[in-house]
């Protein structure tokens, strides 16, 4: 029996989070008196400049980067330090109050919407670097410390963080939310580079998920609870620090670009220059669609076909033998017009159809809002299934560039939405949706990078199976049983 | 010519930390606080270290006047290309007052010293903001100078400046030796990579007093007083444009 719901379900328990969000108005008069009993409360925490109830502040933290709508918090409160984290966490506790863990709201999956109101915990006033190691390779931060501030912060050390998700991201939230970015293919994704988080549970409690100040680069100890929250949105508890894995510096960069007759030639030799042990730092692809509307937008002149944007890193001598090796292999291939750039000044210039890929999705539209699809599946699957998708997109007159870091099998498709056209929305709706099977059927899964949040709990049981989500409820429920925690994101509530 | 090049890097405040003022006013909080190159001493790194790597100089000495922190600063600037380091050392009640012109001082005594070819500053720093340093040391030296470079080439005996003004953009050509100050759009500064700083870390940094050089360093500034910026007051919303029209007329501002 297919646990998931159908799509007509899936609308239904949409319209059911916006309904929730529209009745809070009404709910608001009920819920101010139990709130203002612990207004006071929060202010003896965290100071009176440190709640807010201000409109535009609540706007401000209820809606991230995604298409999904803002539903304010009732309150947003800027703890200072992890001990006035645990204590307003208590106080939700007491009094049942839902609490949103709130980083830089660059999110795209609508992770910090008040679906029913709450207390939003603004975390940006803990932005302290804490802990550099510089011979061991590691350091930790405070979830107002984004990634683009850490890196500038550590320059002088030679080391950086390089997991990069584009947006300059609190590393507590891309920890939250298991973020990933162009770098993966090479340098690995959250998972693999947070080596302890403390973490403020539900009920108030302080944990160190690898032991207080521990950062062995491995162990065997108990159970991975670090990798527990790695990915959890919120729901099980709220990041106050994490460990970082850090990098060295590369000490030199090449960036190339090559064009391809077929999406299946660029895939194929994104396969082989990976088997061939090229250490290949970032390998992106862009569709004709996108290449055009890149060529358009930032006035370049790219042969409008399937492209790979390719960067090398490592010692001058290295990057000549990967160069070298990868140029071979993309020629074998059929790829053309292989042009690569050593300086920053020329590479910037090379990538900068990659780097502003998703204004110029939108710029093809003007006036309509962009919505990043965001599958993944094994590599040799990667043809088959870009070629469905851009079938899917014809067929059905959708625009939708697609983008995709290929080393790791992961591609998105820019999708363009006219935000007051309900018919296409639906119509976009219905392609994510076949797109996120038509990937689960390929034995990839729904979400590459962005996270589940509210609109893929559906696919998260059709792709984990009813045992494993069993298993997520329960921890959830023994984590947070009182379900406070970023409530509606990633399981879906019982009553459905 | 000598074909060395003389950089001064200063060792600031971060240019991303929190300005804090001591509470008695005498000056800004720097315990504890991050410090970092100034930014324009890295574009000037950043130029001297190129200009070596086109084979167009030989040699590239960074150079730092303070307290023993200073020599981290110089270790940077090895790590990103340069030969060898100079520290001047300075401390306590002279390091608080050293500025421009004792600086200039050093730079021209140094200059002399080394038999530089050419000194590359950073055209401020981010601390003080004066905008002194460079111009002082060409005058001291009567070496020409191109401050606020945006761009460099040497060509023979001269050098060719790009400088950055309110009219947009001027090109002069000077003789050499001269003195350049640089500007944010000269370069892009590379980042010290671990291999380069475990280079740096070999690389000699002599070490000095102002007296070795005959320079006296007292101060004739005396600071009175530091204040933070005046507290944004919050605005006023009004519902009508009549309200507006009043609220300016009553400011005295219409």
């Amino acid at each position: 029996m297919l646990l998931g719901l159908t799509p007509s379900r899936r609308l239904l328990s949409h319209r059911h989070c916006l309904l929730q969000c529209r009745s809070i108005k009404s709910e608001n008069t009920a819920r101010s008196a139990a709130l203002d009993s612990v207004l006071s409360a929060f202010r003896s925490i965290c100071g009176e400049d440190g709640v807010s109830l201000g409109e535009a502040v609540r706007q401000q933290h209820g809606k991230d980067e995604s298409v999904h709508r803002c539903c304010p918090p009732d309150v947003v409160v800027f703890p200072r330090c992890v001990e006035e984290v645990s204590a307003l966490a208590k106080v939700c506790n007491n009094h049942r109050l839902p609490i949103i863990p709130f980083g830089t709201g660059t999110g795209l999956e609508g992770g910090v919407s008040a679906v029913t109101g709450g207390v939003c915990f603004s975390l940006r006033n803990m932005d302290q670097v804490l802990d550099i190691h510089q011979e061991d390779f590691d350091v930790t931060v405070e979830p107002g410390v984004t990634r683009k501030a850490l890196n500038a912060y550590l320059r002088d050390t030679g080391l950086w963080f390089p997991v990069d998700p584009g947006a300059d991201a609190s590393l507590c939230g891309m920890a939250a939310t298991s973020a990933s970015g162009t770098n993966a293919v090479r340098y690995g994704t959250m998972r693999e580079n947070v080596l302890n988080l403390e973490v403020v549970l539900a009920d108030g409690n302080i944990i160190h998920t690898a032991g207080k100040g521990r950062r062995p680069r491995k162990t065997s100890a108990g159970y991975n609870l670090t990798n527990l929250f790695v990915g959890s949105e919120g729901t099980l508890g709220i990041i106050t620090k994490t460990t970082l894995r850090l990098y060295g510096i590369p000490e030199a960069m090449v960036s190339a670009v090559c064009s391809f007759p077929s999406v299946q030639a660029a895939v194929d030799s994104t396969v082989q220059i990976l088997q061939a042990g090229v250490p290949i730092a970032r390998i992106e692809f862009l569709d004709d669609v996108m290449i055009d509307a890149c060529n358009r937008f930032s006035s370049l002149s790219y042969p409008v076909t399937p492209t790979l944007f390719l960067e090398f890193h490592g010692s001058e001598r290295s990057l000549e033998e990967q160069v070298h090796t990868a140029e071979d292999i993309t020629q074998s291939n059929g790829g053309s017009d292989f042009q690569w750039a050593r300086d920053a000044e020329t590479r910037n210039r090379l990538w900068k159809a990659r780097h502003d890929a998703w204004y110029a999705a939108l710029a093809l539209r003007p006036g309509c809002k962009a919505y990043s699809t965001d599958v993944c599946v094994p590599l040799s699957r990667l043809p088959q299934i870009i070629v469905e998708t851009k079938e899917d997109l014809i067929e059905n007159r959708l625009t939708g560039p697609i983008a995709g870091h290929v080393g790791d099998g992961n591609f998105h498709c820019l999708m363009v939405v006219d935000p007051n056209d309900p018919e296409e929305q639906r119509g976009v709706h219905l392609f994510t949706e076949r797109l996120a099977r038509r990937a689960l059927a390929m034995d990839g899964t729904c979400t590459g990078e962005h996270g589940v949040g509210l609109g893929k709990r559906a696919l998260l049981c059709e792709e984990m199976g009813p045992m494993a989500v069993q298993v997520m409820q329960r921890l959830k429920d023994t984590l947070d049983p009182k379900n406070l925690m970023n409530p509606g994101k990633v399981l879906q509530p019982r009553e459905l | 010519m000598s074909g060395r090049v003389l950089v001064g890097v200063k060792r600031v405040i971060d240019y991303a930390v929190k300005i804090r003022v001591k509470p008695d006013n005498s000056s800004v909080v720097t315990d504890g606080v991050k410090h970092s190159m100034n930014p324009f001493c890295e574009i000037a790194v950043e130029e001297a270290v190129k200009m070596k790597e086109k084979k167009l100089i030989k040699e590239v000495v960074a150079v730092s006047c303070g307290p023993q922190q200073a020599q981290e600063t110089i270790r940077t600037a090895l790590a990103m290309g340069a030969d060898r380091g100079i520290h001047v050392e300075v401390t306590g009640k002279d390091y608080e007052t050293l500025g421009p012109l004792q600086i200039s001082k050093i730079m021209a005594a140094l200059a002399k010293k080394e038999e530089a070819q050419l000194i590359i500053l950073g055209k401020q720093a981010i601390d003080d903001d004066c905008n002194q340093t460079g111009q002082m040391t060409a005058a001291l030296l009567d070496w020409p100078q191109g401050t606020f470079a945006s761009e460099v080439s040497l060509e023979g005996d001269k050098i060719k400046v790009v400088r950055e003004v309110d009219g947009g953009l001027e090109t002069i050509k000077i003789n050499v030796p001269a003195v350049i100050t640089a500007d944010l759009r000269l370069n892009t500064p590379r980042y010290a990579t671990l291999p380069n700083i475990m280079k740096a870390k070999k690389k000699k940094i002599a070490n000095m007093k102002p007296a070795d050089l005959g320079v006296d360093i007292t101060s004739r500034l005396e600071v009175l007083r530091v204040d933070e910026p005046p507290q944004r007051q919050a605005g006023v919303k009004v519902e009508t444009v009549e309200d507006l029209v009043s609220k300016l007329k009553e400011a005295g501002l219409v």
